[in-house]
């Protein structure tokens, strides 16, 4: 393999790296989401064991075995030479969820992906960044035979704060993902905005 | 590793497939003392005078790996990961051998609370509309 050599003495760009996390139950669509906006790779992760896991994790007969592999969907949005965007689709099970404190430590904020036929899927999402105030977008994955509902019913279905953008979307298309990542940093944007406000005043 | 009595299949679980041999290439370390976690979107940039890796003894091919890979271009440590098909944790501890040999220095992101300049932000959005 050869790599390219930058040239000597030349600084390196060092890229501002941003992230948003996709979250929401399984199979709502995460990781068609991320798919469809960015080239998505599996990354894997090993974790300790926690209490939270015991019951899940038969560790009987490895009980050396302190560690465990959660794989979750990663993809890179390159907005610019120096500007980068991440995605990562935090991991569905509940058992995996000391993983989300590492995702969402300088996160900018979050897609809570939901289905309309099984909403409560992403209550445990919705409670997740409300109560660490990351400002989260609910995207509406539409699927085809599902029936269609406004957007102010699922807000009102998951008891959303009036600031919280709810979206209609198709986690398969492009366009559509584009829009719900803009929604995000744009509502990141206000978030911030109000934050300082209240600081200052 | 206390082996003794067990087969080799007790190091396997099915999901997660062998979870000792990623950790060998860090010589057992889980995690590396002098460093605090580095984040998933830490940046790792090679050091301009890192350019001989492979001709240093002490480190292994994928200390190497990472070093050459940036020196092309900065990478995330989630990027290395995914590139190296290495666990994070692997990763991390691997990073840290090499900013501790002054090959690599490691650039944190910013937190968006202290993103003080919103026109990042709004380069973000027409980045997104840009696609």
């Amino acid at each position: 393999m050869i790599f390219g050599r930058s040239e000597r003495g030349m600084p390196q760009v060092e890229p501002v790296t941003l992230k948003i996390l996709v979250a929401g139950g399984f199979g709502v669509g995460k990781t068609t989401l991320v798919g469809a906006v960015s080239e998505i790779r599996p990354l894997r992760t090993e974790e300790v064991l926690t209490e939270a896991g015991r019951p899940v994790d038969d560790t009987s007969g490895v009980e050396s075995k302190h560690t465990t592999t959660v794989a979750m969907d990663f993809g890179r949005i390159t907005l610019r030479e120096d500007l980068t965007l991440y995605l990562f689709g935090t991991p569905g099970q509940d058992r995996f969820w000391f993983l989300w404190d590492e995702l969402a430590a300088g996160a900018l904020g979050a897609v809570v992906l939901a289905d309309t036929r099984r909403l409560e899927d992403c209550f445990a999402a919705v409670d997740y960044f409300e109560r660490r105030t990351i400002p989260f977008v609910v995207g509406v994955n539409c699927f085809e035979e599902a029936a269609r509902y406004p957007a102010e019913a699922v807000r009102r279905a998951l008891d959303l704060d009036d600031d919280v953008p709810v979206v209609l979307c198709d986690a398969r298309e492009r366009q559509s993902v584009k829009e719900v990542l803009v929604e995000v940093v744009r509502h990141a944007m206000a978030y911030t905005a109000d934050d300082r406000a209240s600081v200052s005043t | 590793m206390s082996g003794e009595g067990q087969g080799s299949s007790h190091w396997f679980d099915d999901e997660a497939g062998p979870v000792v041999r990623p950790y060998a290439m860090t010589r057992g370390r889980t995690n590396h003392g002098a460093q605090h976690r580095l984040d998933l979107i830490a940046v790792v940039v090679t050091e301009p005078h890192g350019d001989d890796p492979e001709g240093d003894p002490s480190l292994s091919p994928e200390h190497v790996d990472i070093v050459e890979l940036c020196r092309e271009a900065p990478q995330s440590v989630a990027e290395l990961a995914a590139e190296l098909d290495l666990p994070v944790g692997v990763v991390r501890v691997l990073v840290g051998d090499l900013v501790d040999e002054e090959l690599v220095h490691v650039s944190r992101p910013v937190p968006p609370a202290e993103l003080v300049d919103e026109s990042i932000l709004r380069d973000v959005i027409n980045g997104l509309r840009a696609l």
